[in-house]
């Protein structure tokens, strides 16, 4: 076992749908009790290396360990086991819609730590106005609330259990700047406070900025570059530059668009 | 085609495409009765070992058993009905007008009442549990359930397919007497029976057996449908496209599943 403990390693990780190749072997640690931020295109697979870490998709090859245990083969209650360290903030929400806001929020508490319910919805509540949402939404449905509103509820699932490694997927997209802002708040003090590992994709160069520790970015199914944020100015690495600057020119998209005429 | 190169070089070819088409078609059918007994094993394995969830367990079966009534009810009334006023057109050709009460009850318990109720739960039930359970597969909602650390079999399907196989008994139960009641109606109100004598010829000809028989059918059909509900939601494909797919194939193959097994029950009980 190596010395840094990392908290997820992922090796070689590849996945394909079908003919299109998403993961060309991921290559990628996340040490400990830090925050880790993927930044790349859209469609280039982030989404996607989240799911594989928990077993959501299963890759095609490559190894991934959670503190050093590889996962590959793990099913049933050990996976299970291996679940409660995770909260996901998923990019769509994936509210269940089925379900009051507060029963969403509170789901992890009551169904995976056998929490009472009442005790609960207090944390829920609790939860809920960390992410700037009032006791009043608590008993509305996803449904009901705006798509911004939605995303909090989401995060305020994810982070509800207190879970050892949280992802986040997005969780700025569709807020405006000033709760965007308060929400990058809410991560770093879920990774300093709580001492979480924090792995986030996000395509707003200033939360990436604020809420990392390191910085990777992938492109066509790679980790072309890895760095702590404050290497990302001088990184030297044009696709970088390109994507932190927001430039419609430069190799991501000479690249891009030599493969779409070939396809 | 005109302009093929070559004329075909074998005249046989057209023959062997189409067993080609079917061959693929019967490997399909093979892989997906593959799919769908290892989907099946696991919610059963599942369904015995905890956690268990309880609440949903009676939501599901407030919605498949309790909302269901109305339209079960409604079809068995009619049937019933529509049973006595056939059998008496038919019958009074060869003056064997007595048999109605025997016919309707029989047909009633043995087949119609389970058969019937079967596919309108399909319809209602089925068709639902495929859009719920697919529109939660495709906004993720199935994933998120994973990562909270709740299974997702123990927590959808397993309620699902237990409230299914437990409330088609008693719906059927429900049709039974309701259909017979429905052929008593028309029977004394618009064929001038006596009243105890159609009873005591409907209590006379009925066994246990056809009850019994049709009880057991009703539960297999309610694993069947919310089986078939919850394999092809969870399966569904992505996107509105893929919802929609789900909600067709779970009530077709319900309703053919629930035919085919009618056939395989009657013979097993009645022969
Ligand atoms: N379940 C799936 N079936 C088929 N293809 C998929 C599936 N999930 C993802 N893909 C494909 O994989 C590619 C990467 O998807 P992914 O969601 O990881 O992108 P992303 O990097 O998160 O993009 P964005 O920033 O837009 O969210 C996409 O082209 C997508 O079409
Ligand atoms: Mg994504």
């Amino acid at each position: 076992m190596t010395s840094v403990p990392y908290k997820i390693e992922m090796q070689n990780v590849a996945k394909s749908f079908g003919p299109k190749n998403v993961l060309n072997g991921i290559d990628l640690q996340v040490p400990a009790g830090k925050s880790l931020v993927i930044i790349g295109g859209s469609g280039t697979g982030k989404s996607v290396t989240l799911k594989c870490i928990l077993g959501l998709i299963t890759p095609d090859s490559g190894t991934i360990k959670i503190d050093g245990e590889d996962t590959s083969f793990v099913s049933g209650d050990e996976r299970d086991r291996i679940m409660r360290k995770f909260g996901m903030l998923f990019q769509g929400g994936a509210l269940f819609d089925s379900l009051p806001v507060w029963q969403n929020v509170a789901f992890g508490l009551i169904h995976g730590k056998q929490i009472d319910k009442k005790q609960a919805k207090n944390i829920a509540i609790e939860k809920l106005d960390a992410v700037g949402l009032g006791a009043q939404v608590a008993d509305l449905f996803p449904a009901e609330l705006s798509g911004g509103m939605q995303k909090r509820v989401s995060l305020a699932r994810a982070i509800a259990t207190s879970p050892e490694i949280i992802f986040f997927d997005e969780p700025t997209t569709g807020l405006d700047p000033i709760m965007a802002d308060v929400i990058n708040d809410l991560i770093v003090k879920c990774v300093k406070d709580l001492g979480a590992t924090a792995l986030s994709i996000t395509h707003d160069m200033a939360s990436a900025r604020k809420i990392a520790d390191y910085i990777a970015m992938i492109h066509q199914g790679k980790i072309i570059w890895f760095g702590s944020v404050s290497e990302l100015d001088h990184s030297n690495n044009p696709y970088v530059d390109q994507f932190i600057h927001g430039r419609a020119t430069g190799p991501i998209t000479e690249k891009a668009e030599y493969t779409t005429r070939r396809a | 085609m005109s302009q093929s190169p070559a004329p075909s070089k074998n005249i046989f070819d057209p023959v062997l495409n189409i067993c080609a088409v079917i061959g693929a078609s019967v490997l399909n059918m093979l892989a997906s009765i593959g799919t769908l007994t290892a989907f099946a094993g696991r919610s059963i394995t599942h369904a015995f070992s905890l956690p268990f969830f309880v609440s949903n367990l009676g939501r599901q079966m407030m919605n498949i058993g309790y909302y269901s009534l109305p339209v079960v009810g409604m079809t068995a009334l009619f049937t019933g009905m529509v049973l006595a006023l056939q059998s008496y057109t038919g019958f009074t050709r060869f003056n064997a007008e007595s048999a109605i009460a025997a016919v309707v009850v029989l047909s009633i318990t043995r087949e119609l009442a389970p058969v019937l109720t079967g596919l309108m739960v399909a319809g209602r039930v089925g068709a639902a549990i495929a859009a719920e359970i697919g529109t939660m597969r495709v906004t993720e909602q199935i994933d998120a359930l994973t990562t909270l650390s709740v299974n997702p079999y123990k927590y959808l399907i397993v309620p699902r397919v237990i409230a299914g196989t437990l409330c088609l008994p008693l719906l059927v139960l429900v049709a039974d007497i309701i259909g017979v009641f429905g052929g008593y109606l028309v029977s004394i109100h618009v064929l001038d029976f006596s009243p105890s004598n159609y009873l005591y010829q409907t209590w006379d000809v009925l066994t246990t057996n056809d009850v019994v028989s049709g009880l057991t059918k009703a539960a297999v059909f309610g694993f069947l449908v919310t089986l078939m509900g919850c394999y092809h939601g969870f399966n569904s494909a992505r996107g509105a496209q893929g919802v929609g797919a789900a909600t067709t194939n779970s009530v077709v193959s319900s309703s053919i599943l629930i035919l085919i097994f009618n056939y395989i029950l009657t013979q097993v009980f009645f022969s």
